[in-house]
């Protein structure tokens, strides 16, 4: 055989952007030793558990979940800071005309959700 | 056209609750200096494009053609997949067993979806539901007919369940009829479901042509 190996077809990983950064994020901090293997499973275990979705389609909304449950239990990050920086984002989409990109304004995380 | 939001461009933008949450984790892990928004998208494009079923396919057809690494693959899997340049992130704990006549196994993690990233790339979406958690377990049999497998009586079905400490790959067994095929040929005789325990080898009449 010469020609090259082909490559079996292969489900795209990710549905949206956002569960694509989430799992980044998620890996980027285990290679910083910062969240460890065994305690991530325990915490996306623990979410899934929770979840009331029977056929499993909102993984990525556990996992993101379970991502803020660790960083708050490690005090790296704060559910208030999630919740203020999340309204940011959404009054930054809002003062965004439709069809740019969005972005934060300077020191956008402490803007908070003032509008 | 004005009462049509697409078309009103004063009426600004909108993003999904998801998707305004993650951008805010970002935001602020990224200036706490956590995570280096560079870093995410050289993990974000090795997950998308590099890392997937065809690495563990070439393990298992390297087994299938090398009993000494064969034997390697059983004993010390993370070390002998390492050796083929597959190492890294969820495979310092693999282990490999080779499916038999009278052994079949089957991989499912009950508490969440741990799975042999580096040699298997991200799980698939049915094997993070919790149908296939609780049926695996349950009924493999079941789940072997929902896959479209139907194993003899007296083949003995083991389901491991994998934790963040322990991930599994299965050799399945080589199919008939491929005597004399390089390991590159056989790797394309070699599925995903294969090598998780819900199917099996492809015959060589189904051998993937591109």
């Amino acid at each position: 055989m010469t020609a090259p190996a082909p490559r079996p077809p292969r489900d795209y990983p990710f549905e949206a952007p956002w569960q694509a950064q989430v799992f980044a994020m998620t890996i980027a901090l285990q290679d910083q030793g910062l969240v460890g293997a065994e305690e991530w499973a325990q915490a996306l275990g623990a979410r899934i558990a929770a979840s009331a979705v029977p056929d499993g389609s909102d993984y990525y909304e556990c996992w993101a979940a379970a991502l803020g449950d660790l960083l708050a239990a490690k005090e790296l990050l704060s559910r208030e800071d999630l919740l203020r920086t999340t309204a940011a984002w959404h009054a930054a989409a809002a003062r965004t005309p439709h069809g740019q990109p969005i972005v934060l304004d300077a020191g956008g995380s402490r803007a908070g959700g003032v509008t | 056209m004005a009462d049509d939001p697409d078309h009103d461009h004063s009426g600004g933008s909108e993003l999904s609750e998801m998707d305004a949450r993650v951008r805010a984790l970002e935001t602020l892990l990224t200036e706490r200096g956590l995570v280096d928004p560079a870093a995410l998208d050289g993990i974000v494009e090795t997950y998308e494009h590099e890392i997937g079923p065809h690495r563990g396919a070439q393990v298992v057809a390297r087994a299938w053609t090398d009993p000494d690494f064969r034997e390697w693959l059983v004993r010390d899997a993370t070390t002998a997949v390492a050796s083929m340049g597959y190492g890294g992130r969820a495979g310092e704990h693999l282990i490999a067993l080779a499916n038999t006549p009278e052994v079949h196994n089957m991989v499912v993690c009950t508490l969440c979806s741990c799975y042999p990233w580096p040699v298997l790339g991200l799980p698939p979406v049915w094997y993070k539901t919790p149908a296939y958690r609780a049926k695996a377990v349950r009924d493999p049999r079941g789940v072997l007919a929902d896959f479209g497998v139907t194993l003899p009586d007296s083949t003995r079905i083991r389901v491991w369940d994998s934790t963040s400490e322990q991930r599994y790959l299965f050799v399945p067994m080589r199919p008939d009829d491929t005597e004399g095929w390089d390991a590159e040929r056989l790797a394309t005789l070699v599925t995903r479901d294969s090598m998780i325990g819900t199917g099996l080898a492809s015959a060589p009449s189904q051998e993937t042509v591109s």
